[in-house]
């Protein structure tokens, strides 16, 4: 019988940490199966963030690093500078990249290094326990911003794909979903677009990936799904942003 | 190499970099430290390396991570202010046990501080700095050819132990002009970087650079292993100098540039008849406990001088351990002190020792 389903071979096979209805899997594995595709498993160092992520050393098959809170793009750039026909990926969360990471992230895009960043935007701070996260959405209810967030007091979420896309040192830059199955497939093909750009040594590339946490955000993992397009969609629209061959798009 | 060459303190360093075998730097600008950067900056495209003037001290301590998990010899530099930014980066290092080097040309603080020489990071780089049970081996040279000699020495042993390495100088040091000569002084058998992060087809199996460790048994395993690591640095790595030490009565202890003062000092008042010696840690961790130790028996007391509110003296008391007086002279906030003051305090501290 042929086998039309299997795990990824640059995925460990291993049991994962994350919670039931999580879509961090999901993301791993499309990862794992572009590396797989573009058979660059062995040339791959990865950088584990801090956050829901921070244990992604263990689930990829290839060399990982694991950084301090925010500074991946710092640590992939070491990286990079010493093996650079090597394929360095960040692995990094929303308040990893968006909030303690700010500066890393933007001036490894500006200096247009040639690495690539998945970033995972739950809107939302996971390990610690749900706290509020400079993408949590406005009105939204956290651990601390009980009363929902207030834009007047607590500002205005950060918009990452756009706002990296008016540097001139990416190279690619989008915002994709794996909310549903058609969008997963887009997802699979903007990440397997940005390692290619990373292969041809053409800069910096970034994928947002919109990500649910129904543990930290009280819902049922279908309900967070929906959340997905009712809330995040809206909000984060998906599209290319930044794509040097084709020229900015939307 | 043989040749001596005129330099300034902060080139000098920047080129002994280059010539251990240093082909990585990141950089950002502070005073008194600048011109440590800007050399390398000129230095690295001319050896096919690389600089990177990174957006923070914070990023350029994170690049040194990841091009010393990478396997390369890495280094960073900074003055009092960066080096606090760097310290999470430094407490990560050691977590992780990455090779590394860093340069702190200390200026005067707390907070801004001034841009002047001081020693007011003693604490900070011996006992700790960033979070954790960890050590750094903390080198203070007093000249700029033991400077450039150590530099060499400490990409070595950042090798040999795994473990991030510190090079304390202060403002005069790095903005003074010297004759150096480039020499390796010793040559060792170093560990092959099997754990560096390659790319697995450079090597079986696959490799984690990580400090993290969730369980606790496994964490305090982890400890133990470097305290182990920190012990033999301690029975290994101990070095001083000792200057008319054999008869002395009273001993200054004095580390870096204003052990190079003390010197001058010790110098007119051994003319003067005065038995007076130095004892000049060289590393400041681990402490040259073993070597002051021994001269604890035969002095009558000791003087520790330093450009700070005291930090070294307390390391000097744990191993007079009340046995004889140690006494204080510190100058701070960029005031450096003189010949004349440090001999003047000298005979204080033998006035009240006879």
């Amino acid at each position: 019988m042929a086998k039309v389903f299997a795990r990824p071979e640059s995925l460990v096979d291993m049991q994962s940490h994350y919670c039931p209805g999580c879509t961090h899997g999901i993301i791993h594995r499309l990862i794992a199966e572009v590396m797989d595709e573009l058979k660059f498993t062995d040339r791959a160092i990865g950088v584990a963030p801090v956050g829901c992520a921070v244990l992604g050393y263990m689930y990829f098959a290839c060399d990982m690093q694991e950084a301090a809170h925010g500074r991946a793009p710092a640590v992939a750039t070491g990286i990079k500078r010493v093996v650079p026909d090597g394929v360095v990926f960040t692995y990094q969360g929303d308040g990893d990249l968006a909030s303690i990471g700010c500066a890393e992230i933007v001036h490894a895009a500006a200096r247009g290094e040639n690495i690539t960043t998945i970033f995972v935007n739950n809107g939302i701070y996971g390990m610690t326990g749900g706290q509020m996260a400079p993408t949590t959405l406005p009105g939204d209810k956290t651990s601390t911003s009980p009363y929902g967030r207030d834009t007047r007091k607590q500002g205005f979420p950060i918009k990452v794909a756009e706002m990296l896309s008016t540097l001139d040192g990416p190279a690619y830059i989008a915002r994709v979903s794996v909310h549903s199955v058609p969008n997963i497939v887009r997802a699979r093909r903007a990440i397997k677009k940005a390692f290619e750009y990373q292969i041809a040594g053409k800069g910096f590339t970034l994928v947002e990936v919109l990500s649910t946490c129904p543990t930290n955000w009280g819902l049922t993992p279908l309900e967070a799904l929906d959340k997905v397009t009712k809330d995040m969609l809206p909000y984060y629209p998906l599209g290319e942003y930044k794509d040097v061959e084709a020229g900015a798009k939307k | 190499m043989g040749e001596r060459v005129l330099m300034k303190g902060n080139e000098a360093i920047g080129e002994a970099a280059i010539q251990a075998g240093c082909r990585f730097f990141f950089g950002y600008p502070i005073t008194p430290q600048n011109e440590l950067p800007e050399y390398m900056s000129r230095r690295m495209p001319q050896v096919e390396g690389t600089f990177v003037q990174a957006e923070s001290e914070v990023a350029a301590i994170n690049m040194v991570y990841g091009a010393a998990g990478a396997g390369a010899r890495a280094m960073t530099s900074s003055s009092s202010p960066g080096i606090s930014l760097k310290q999470e980066g430094i407490s990560y290092l050691a977590g992780a046990e990455l090779p590394a080097v860093i340069v702190n040309i200390v200026r005067g603080g707390p907070g801004l501080g001034s841009i002047q020489p001081s020693q007011g990071d003693y604490f900070q780089a011996v006992k700790g700095g960033g979070h954790g049970d960890y050590r750094l081996l903390v080198f203070a040279p007093a000249n700029l050819q033991e400077a450039v000699d150590l530099v060499t020495e400490a990409f070595d042993l950042a090798d040999l132990y795994r473990n991030p390495v510190l090079i304390l100088g202060d403002g005069l040091l790095g903005q003074m002009m010297e004759p150096v000569e480039f020499r390796k002084l010793q040559s060792r058998e170093l560990p092959p970087k099997t754990w560096a992060t390659t790319g697995m087809r450079h090597h079986p199996g696959k490799n984690i650079v990580n400090s993290l460790v969730l369980d606790a048994p496994g964490l305090e395993k982890h400890n133990l292993h470097l305290q182990a690591k920190y012990a033999r640095m301690q029975r290994e790595e101990q070095r001083a100098e000792m200057l008319h030490c054999e008869d002395a009565e009273v001993v200054i202890v004095a580390y870096g540039s204003t052990a190079r003062i003390a010197k001058t000092a010790v110098a007119s008042l051994r003319q003067a008849g005065v038995k007076v010696g130095l004892f000049r840690p060289i590393t400041l961790w681990p402490f040259p406990t073993m070597a002051l130790g021994q001269l604890v028996p035969q002095v009558k007391a000791l003087l520790t001088v330093e450009m700070s509110a005291g930090q070294m003296v307390e390391d000097v008391r744990l191993v007079v351990n009340g046995a004889k007086p140690v006494h204080f002279y510190g100058r701070m906030g960029g005031m450096v002190p003189t010949p004349e003051e440090i001999s003047a305090e000298c005979l204080k501290v033998i006035g009240g020792a006879r």
